[in-house]
């Protein structure tokens, strides 16, 4: 692995205070990502971990520009190489959009438009970007195909993504996303809707690529036992915030904050007896405090002080290693 | 895809045979039937039996659906009483046709031409004056029955402000070649551009009656169709490509948006023969509909037997057309 010394090289993407406020008229406001930063260096990949509903998805749709256009609030900033995201005109996003920057999703079935071939579906990307005709752009979609490891390539280019299997779909929405050599591949959660065996494979697929390719990967997965082997840094967000970042090893073997141990013993593992039960996190999001005046997490918490629901837990460290608690486990450093 | 075809037809020809039998025994079943229709009401019971055995009307009910098809299939359905009394039925509703082909299919391209890019501009701008506006337009444009349409149009547009002809297809002492009987075509075939722009007068109105409901309809299925498609993750994957705004709307919203108004399109056809007879009536537009209308108030049997199965046939053949288009824009269904 294209190995960067923590903290050299300049990040490719830096995320600084990222807050999106969703407001439907008539309801009340709702933050469902609430100051999130994080850096992504070339090459790197940084996983972005957490449960249902804690803001993953909708922080990587804000920096693609892909939120709704209206009844959302995005602030903060997004430097991609030199440039803010959050700032740009919409046209100037569409040209980054699958070029620089690009992005697979979790349903292969339907990420996947039903009535266009799985051909057209790549070549449109590099017609788009790359200024190729569609005769030229035809005989690299097949060298793409192949290169995500679909066999017979050719024969694929003119199916249909029904005509497909769940495991074959999700390389083609890979192959898309890489299409036109992307700096940064954005994963939100490209296993989920896959069995355990194809599950691996892609993750598997996924590494490799983004070896050989030198391109950065965010990472999104609620599953800690996806990011173990593949990524270089893992931030743990819960209700918006990012509660523990560390780097791959730093933070599996001395996990700090007790949601990140709660999410770590929900992993099931192979070597399990079998039978034993996972331990998931107790309680759900729906007991949240609010972020303001207290540790959103206290309710649910094993380690709970009574400072937890009184006052905001601040963030204790920097852009590589952290986390925001007052009680973490091991005691304070 | 010709398997498709091939079993499509073959459907196709049940339904016709199943809707010929509903026809051929509902037409027995009227009251007064075709002695009296030909006889008149006071005959004396003899001379009523004499006929019906001479219609073969005294046999069996099969029987007779046996001989009436034999016949059917020759093209011989017997000879109009009423509506060009002596005429060959079937040659009344051929010299017929025309007209309503011309009239349909402008109101069908006005219906669509208005309809989907409407539904497509409100759906984008859901919530916004246009589309809250055009949506209004459209719950009336289904709730107002036809020949009230047809009347107001007629009652300003012709009578009131003078602007279009009253009635009928064509200015009476016109002299114009006639080919295939669709007026417009004809006059633009022999290049008679005063014929064609005539025919065109007298088109406008009937087709805009004839018109509303199929426009309204598309329009509602057009607009709820894209806002469903544009919900769909493979635009939101459209979109993370980074793809221009025409090839997301073409290739990826509007693709997959026409599938169900495709097939509404198809059933639309249906209310359109239904309508043809209310716009035709009012307009006195010498068409099949008009042709229906008179011979079910004057139970002129034989053109209305023609009449009814043609429109059974046609209502069949145009969702067969819709079938097969369907196939052509949903591989789903085609590469089955
Ligand atoms: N368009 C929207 N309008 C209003 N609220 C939204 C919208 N999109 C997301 N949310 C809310 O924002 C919160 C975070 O959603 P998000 O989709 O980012 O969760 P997630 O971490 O990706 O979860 P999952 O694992 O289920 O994908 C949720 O509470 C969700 O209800
Ligand atoms: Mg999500």
């Amino acid at each position: 692995m294209t190995h960067h010394p923590m903290g050299s090289a300049e990040p490719l993407l830096a995320v600084r205070d990222l807050r999106v406020t969703f407001q439907r008229h008539g309801e009340k406001a709702f933050r469902a990502v609430d100051g999130v930063s994080f850096d992504v260096r070339p090459g790197q990949t940084v996983g972005l971990v957490g449960e249902s509903g804690c803001g993953k998805s909708v922080t990587s749709l804000a920096i693609m520009g892909l939120l709704p256009k209206r009844g959302n609030r995005v602030e903060g900033t997004a430097i991609f190489d030199g440039e803010d995201l959050l700032s740009l005109s919409p046209s100037a996003m569409r040209d980054r959009r699958g070029a620089d920057i690009a992005m697979i999703f979790q349903d292969p079935l339907s990420s996947l438009n039903p009535v266009v071939t799985i051909g057209r579906q790549v070549t449109e990307v590099m017609e788009r970007h790359q200024g190729l005709s569609r005769k030229d752009a035809t005989p690299k979609a097949a060298e793409l195909l192949e290169r995500v490891g679909i066999p017979d390539p050719r024969a694929r280019l003119i199916n249909y993504p029904h005509q497909l299997s769940g495991g074959m779909r999700q390389r083609a929405l890979i192959a898309m996303a890489l299409a036109c050599n992307p700096r940064l591949l954005i994963a939100d959660e490209p296993t989920t809707a896959l069995d355990v065996t194809i599950q691996a494979q892609i993750l598997a697929l996924l590494k490799e690529l983004v070896v050989d390719t030198g391109t950065a990967l965010v990472m999104i997965t609620h599953d800690l036992g996806v990011v173990a082997g593949l990524c270089d840094e893992v931030n743990v967000l819960y209700g918006g915030k990012i509660v523990e970042r560390g780097g791959r090893h730093g933070l599996f073997q001395r996990p700090r904050h007790p949601y990140t141990v709660g999410l770590l013993n929900s992993i099931p593992r192979l070597d399990a007896p079998r039978g034993e039960k996972l331990s998931p996190v107790p309680g759900s999001v729906a007991d949240n405090l609010p972020w303001d005046s207290a540790c959103a997490f206290a309710p649910r918490c094993p380690n709970v002080l009574d400072v937890c629901t009184q006052e905001q837990p601040g963030w204790d460290g920097d852009q590589v290693v952290g986390y925001r608690c007052f009680n973490p486990m091991g005691g304070p450093r | 895809m010709l398997r498709f075809v091939v079993r499509r037809l073959l459907q196709m020809c049940m339904v016709v045979v199943v809707l010929s039998m509903l026809v051929f025994v509902w037409l027995r079943s009227l009251p007064g039937g075709p002695v009296s229709a030909i006889l008149g009401e006071r005959q004396t019971p003899q001379r009523r039996a004499a006929l019906e055995a001479a219609l073969g009307l005294d046999q069996p009910l099969p029987v007779q659906y046996l001989k009436f098809m034999e016949r059917a299939i020759q093209g011989n359905f017997g000879v109009s009483t009423k509506v060009l009394p002596g005429e060959d039925a079937l040659d009344v509703f051929l010299s017929r046709l025309p007209a309503t082909i011309e009239l349909s299919l402008l109101a069908l391209f006005l219906a669509i031409t208005l309809g989907i890019p409407l539904g497509y501009l409100a759906a984008r701008r859901q919530g916004s004056v246009t589309d809250t506006t055009a949506v209004i337009f459209s719950l009336v444009g289904v709730a107002v029955p036809v020949f009230f349409t047809a009347f107001l149009l007629k009652y300003f547009f012709a009578v009131e402000w003078n602007l279009l002809p009253v009635s009928g297809r064509q200015t009476t002492g016109l002299d114009a070649t006639r080919v295939t009987g669709m007026f417009v075509l004809d006059g633009v075939l022999t290049r008679e551009w005063d014929a064609a722009w005539d025919a065109v007068k007298h088109l406008i109105l009937p087709a805009v009656a004839l018109a509303t409901i199929p426009f309204a309809v598309i329009f509602r299925i057009t607009r709820a169709s894209v806002l469903d498609v544009l919900d769909e993750d493979y635009v939101r994957t459209a979109e993370a490509k980074g793809l221009t705004a025409q090839v997301i709307r073409g290739r990826h919203v509007l693709r997959n948006a026409m599938l169900p108004v495709v097939t509404t399109v198809g059933l639309q056809v249906g209310g359109l023969l239904a309508g043809a007879v209310l716009t035709e009536t009012v307009f006195s537009y010498r068409g099949v509909g008009d042709a229906l209308a008179t011979a079910f108030r004057e139970k002129d049997y034989p053109v209305l037997q023609v009449l009814i199965l043609a429109a059974a046939v046609i209502y069949v053949l145009v969702n067969l057309l819709v079938d097969i288009a369907y196939a052509v824009i949903d591989p789903r269904i085609r590469t089955r």
